[in-house]
């Protein structure tokens, strides 16, 4: 795979179920009518609709509601075991300009280069879905010129998940709430009770890994990489104050104050940290619930507190397009907006764990009402949706994103985890890799 | 000459061609036209998202030759191929001299040494990953319990080099070792039994009767790793779960590099085509070198050809 700012949302909602006892179609029937999407009267003509999708979407029993209620539409399934799968396949045939599924899901990170060929998607606007997501959420599907290409499907807002059992073996506050308070509202609160926790800890970490923590940082500027929008100009590196700076406070935290475990994320040594207990805390985007609850198992005591260091943050979450070169773009449409509607994407959480990016959703007492056993019962349903209102707006993420983070998440794991240069060494070396990217 | 004389001749010399065109047809559809097609995309600026962007000539060379990291996947290569192959050389001929002695159950030994190679590369990768795991990997705690210091896998270059050889040999010292086998099975035993008759003992015969009778299938399988070897990716890519070769490309290699061009991070299919062409040099140029060595050694009684060996 690639770095975890990309695994991120490929796991998404993999790994598995979010809710514990809460698979399968929900008996609870949703409290507001469902919506017919379609503007126009259904056709009657028959059609066949591909849906292309990677990992879990959470779509299959979905599927079989819409072919029930529009008996002319056959659906076929697509999955692809991961989001790099999908992506080579979705680049490779929407350049050869045929080739791909009626609806193509496409995966956050790679939204940037999607935008730039939107001319060859369908455009998705109308009455119907006006509104629907989350502002930020919808103005990323966007395209330049104002037409809709892409539907909002899951989000990953944000929370901080951290191991009350050794919380409290370092004399700090176990409680939910009280956790929230003691980590404050900045990352410097952050970090400074993560060296009352170290000083204590017996060798237990504070984070699982500095370049998770640099993820969660650097979705929290507006224009990380690059100094304009729509076009992008990327800001040298070397002149990146912002970005230097966070570089600079989360290696001095990592190394110099030993609040790292110095893993990486997704690597079969991280994995196997959370069975031998090595750190207390992560950054907690909702579809990462289901990964602790799978790397953690038979493990007790991990909580989610209702708090983000700097405010809030999203990572990762997907959307839904109508590639133009298909042959029945408007039904394929009716059925995204369809998919993507709050009462699906409900019934999608509750299969798969895939937060919903829809507002009426996020205010949905179906939604707030969910509580997660592995996390100590933690409403996370409504924790979720409060750190969903706290990201304060969607960073702008241009075609080259990708590229520089890579050059970051290296740099920093040359320090962090093979502990083969000092910061500033590393940081060099970066500045020359972004550099050679032109 | 009647005109079914003439049939029949022209059939006798045209045959061949028809009977090898099939070969050579499927060789310049899924061969030829892509090693083509490759060199013109490698002189453009050809983005994998927006597809041709115009000529530029052997800009994309020049950038390649001009990054540290292009000479560090090829050091990767080469290593990882040394590390690889020459031990596997040795280790095939070695278990094939014991397979040809007389065992019991000579086929289930025989069968068995092929199976690592019928598992998938993929599984192989994900399986040794755990095993060389820097804190949580059985090899290190091995090395820690009997009072050594545990090895940094994936943060060392030469020891992720060697994770990853060890990988290379566990699926390809088998297949290897049956083509010995089979050599070895085509060496009349007489020679054998005369060296023995000769007093010579069981490593005497096996060094100079045995293995100079295998040079011809020592040099074919020197050659077929060679051009595996410098071709490889699928270990060091599964090495870790990112597929890049580590936050310092400890591991990349070439054709990795080839790829994390092309499809990961820049999406420029045109400096990847030009990878792909240089490695194509590296391996042509190796191939050059092996085919003058095979000409030298090949037997006593051809002199090696100079005109051929100009050309």
């Amino acid at each position: 795979m690639r770095s975890s700012l990309l695994r991120g949302a490929a796991v998404t909602a993999g790994l598995a179920l979010l809710l514990v006892g809460c698979s399968g179609p929900a008996a609870t029937p949703s409290a507001s009518a469902p919506a017919s999407p379609s503007a126009s009267a259904p056709s009657e003509e028959k059609v066949t609709l591909t849906v292309a999708t990677f990992n879990e979407f959470g779509y299959e029993d979905l599927f079989a509601e819409y072919t029930k209620a529009h008996p002319n539409v056959t659906i076929t399934p697509k999955k692809a075991a991961t989001s790099n799968e999908a992506r080579e396949n979705y680049f490779n045939k929407l350049a050869a300009g045929s080739g791909l599924s009626d609806i193509e899901a496409i995966e956050v990170d790679w939204l940037p280069d999607v935008m730039q060929t939107a001319d060859k998607l369908y455009d998705l606007s109308g009455d119907d879905v006006k509104g629907r997501w989350l502002d930020w959420k919808e103005a990323a599907g966007t395209a330049p010129d104002g037409k809709l290409v892409a539907y909002g499907t899951d989000i990953g807002p944000e929370g901080v998940c951290y191991r009350a059992d050794l919380f409290k073996k370092a004399g700090l506050p176990t409680d939910r709430a009280e956790v929230a308070k003691a980590l404050g509202s900045t990352w410097d609160d952050y970090f400074a009770l993560g060296k009352k926790f170290v000083a204590k800890s017996n060798g237990v970490a504070w984070f699982d890994s500095a370049d998770a923590i640099m993820q969660g940082q650097i979705n929290q500027l507006k224009n990380a990489f690059s100094s304009t929008e729509p076009e992008e100009t990327l800001i040298p590196l070397g002149d990146n104050a912002p970005v230097k700076a966070q570089y600079d406070s989360i290696l001095k935290a990592a190394v110099d104050d030993k609040l790292s475990a110095h893993l990486q994320q997704w690597q079969p040594d991280w994995v196997d940290a959370f069975q031998k207990g090595k750190f207390a805390t992560m950054l907690c985007p909702g579809w990462m619930l289901g990964v602790i609850e799978g790397n953690a198992k038979g493990i007790e005591g991990w909580d989610i507190a209702n708090t983000f260091p700097g405010g809030g943050g999203n990572w990762g979450g997907s959307y839904l397009t109508v590639p133009a070169q298909g042959a029945h773009t408007k039904e394929a449409r009716d059925l995204a907006a369809w998919l993507t509607a709050p009462e699906q994407q409900i019934k999608a959480f509750k299969a798969k764990g895939t937060f919903p990016s829809q507002k009426q959703a996020l205010t949905s007492p179906d939604l707030l009402s969910v509580t997660n056993k592995f996390f100590n019962n933690a409403p996370t349903g409504q924790i979720l949706a409060d750190r969903a209102n706290a990201v304060p707006f969607n960073p702008f993420k241009g075609p080259q994103y990708f590229a520089v983070r890579q050059v970051i998440a290296d740099a920093i794991n040359r320090v962090d985890v093979t502990k083969k240069q000092n910061a500033a060494d590393s940081w060099a070396q970066a500045i020359k890799e972004f550099n050679a990217l032109g | 000459m009647t005109w079914r004389q003439r049939l029949s001749r022209w059939d006798v010399k045209s045959a061949p061609y028809l009977y090898i065109a099939p070969f050579f047809l499927l060789f310049a559809l899924v061969g030829l036209f892509p090693l083509l097609y490759t060199g013109w995309v490698a002189l453009n600026k050809w983005s994998l998202v927006k597809g041709n962007q115009g000529f530029i000539g052997l800009a994309n060379f020049q950038y390649v030759l001009a990054q540290p990291r292009f000479w560090d996947g090829v050091t990767n290569t080469f290593s990882i191929f040394l590390l690889s192959s020459v031990p596997q050389i040795f280790l095939a001929i070695g278990i094939a001299a014991v397979l040809n002695a007389n065992l019991r159950a000579k086929t289930f030994w025989r069968m068995g040494v092929l199976v690592p190679y019928v598992v998938a590369p993929v599984a192989v990768s994900l399986v040794f990953g755990k095993l060389f795991a820097d804190e949580s990997g059985v090899v290190n705690a091995i090395l820690t319990n009997i009072g050594l210091d545990p090895i940094g896998w994936h943060s060392n270059r030469f020891w992720s080099h060697v994770a990853i050889a060890t990988m290379v040999n566990f699926r390809w010292t088998g297949y290897n070792t049956l083509i010995f086998l089979a050599a070895m099975q085509a060496i009349p035993n007489d020679v054998i039994e005369a060296s023995i008759v000769d007093g010579a003992n069981r490593w005497q015969s096996f060094f100079s009767v045995t293995v100079p009778m295998l040079r011809p299938t020592i040099i074919f399988v020197v050659i077929t790793s060679t051009i595996g070897g410098l071709q490889i990716f699928d270990e060091p890519r599964l090495f870790d779960n990112f597929s890049l070769g580590g936050p310092d490309r400890e591991w990349m290699t070439v054709t990795m590099y080839l790829y994390e061009l092309g499809w990961n991070v820049q999406k420029n299919l045109g400096r990847s085509a030009a990878v792909a062409w240089l490695l194509f040099l590296i391996i042509v140029i190796f191939a050059l070198i092996n085919y003058a060595i095979t000409r030298r050694i090949a037997s006593s009684d051809t002199r090696p050809n100079r005109k051929a060996l100009v050309k």
